[in-house]
């Protein structure tokens, strides 16, 4: 069965609904431990949101120095798919496995609504079961969304085809180009601010065509990081 | 014992939302000379000994791989805090 490890921090806040959006995709989810340099064996790794350390320093900053992060930054190297959602995004543009950071909303206010988002590349490690220009939508929900890079940066990321999800409707926190998130360069890691492992069963999810709470957008990440292992 | 201070600040370039929320609050409050903010962060690093250029070498690097983002930030100082020691009896004064 394929494995996917979901990593913990002091002050992660997601790690268990990231595993029960990995066990309901029908993989294993296997809890990996910041401290441990170890993987465990699993065939990806998803870094839940949350506060990390606090996010004292900046988001992200401290956790990039946690043992686990080197073997994630080895592995994501060699190809494992890698999945950094909100704060987890935060850490993989700290451990500069994508570029840009993320800066207070342009608002000042924390967010949390039910995010539309346009899906701009359905052929990542982590969007295959995804439409190319599917609206999907799932939670968005920080302090720190505000994606920011030079306009150097932001021209590269577009013109490479790594812009993965931008805000539709609404751009709720002021990032540029309305990224919601973007990819490296082989398409196996991605990051995004919004919460995939939020809208994975129906009752629990976003209001969506079936009725309220009825969204299950978010399931198709951990579908296509499985197909993308078997492939 | 030593001090070394470092001080972190948002990139020119980087729309500072903290920094625009205090300017927007000072003209309520009566300061309405002040045109613009730019908030920033201070770290003061402890020695045991004194502050020696190696000492100022490790906390610039530090202040480059930890405490900063250069995506977002640029470190505009590192020193001793002596070398400030005018400043820094000042704002006791003023405290």
């Amino acid at each position: 069965m394929t494995k996917i490890g979901v990593v913990t921090f002091p002050g992660t806040l997601d790690d268990r609904d990231a595993a029960r959006a990995v066990r309901l995709a029908g993989a294993e989810p296997v809890a990996l431990w910041h401290a441990d340099a170890d993987l465990r064996g699993v065939d990806a790794v998803v870094l839940p949101g949350g506060f990390s350390y606090g996010d004292y320093l900046r988001a992200g900053a401290i956790s990039r120095f946690a043992p686990v992060m080197g073997e994630v930054v080895d592995a994501a190297g060699k190809g494992m798919p890698v999945l950094g959602i909100c704060n987890g995004f935060q850490v993989l543009t700290e451990a500069h496995l994508l570029p840009g950071s993320m800066i207070k909303n342009d608002h000042l206010h924390f967010v949390c609504r039910e995010q539309v988002l346009s899906v701009e590349r359905a052929d990542t490690a982590w969007t295959t079961e995804y439409a190319l220009g599917e609206r999907i939508t799932i939670p968005l929900k920080n302090q720190d969304g505000q994606y920011v890079a030079d306009e150097h940066t932001l021209d590269e990321l577009e013109g490479e085809g790594r812009v993965v999800f931008r805000y539709e409707d609404v751009n709720p926190n002021g990032s540029r180009r309305g990224i919601a998130g973007i990819s490296n360069a082989k398409g196996n890691v991605v990051g995004l601010m919004p919460h995939p492992e939020h809208a994975v069963e129906a009752g629990f999810g976003p209001d969506g065509a079936r009725g309220p709470r009825s969204g299950t957008d978010g399931l198709r990440f951990f579908t296509s990081v499985m197909r993308a292992l078997v492939s | 014992m030593g001090r070394v201070v470092v001080d972190v600040m948002p990139k020119p370039e980087i729309l500072d939302p903290q920094g625009k929320a205090v300017a927007g609050a000072l003209p309520r409050l009566g300061f309405g000379q002040f045109t613009s903010v730019r908030q920033g962060k201070r770290f003061e690093l402890e020695v045991d000994g004194p502050v020696t250029p190696e000492v100022l070498a490790a906390a610039a690097e530090a202040a480059t791989q930890v405490l900063s983002n250069p995506v977002i930030e640029d470190v505009v100082r590192v020193a001793d805090s002596e070398a400030d020691a005018a400043g820094t009896v000042l704002s006791e004064g003023l405290a």
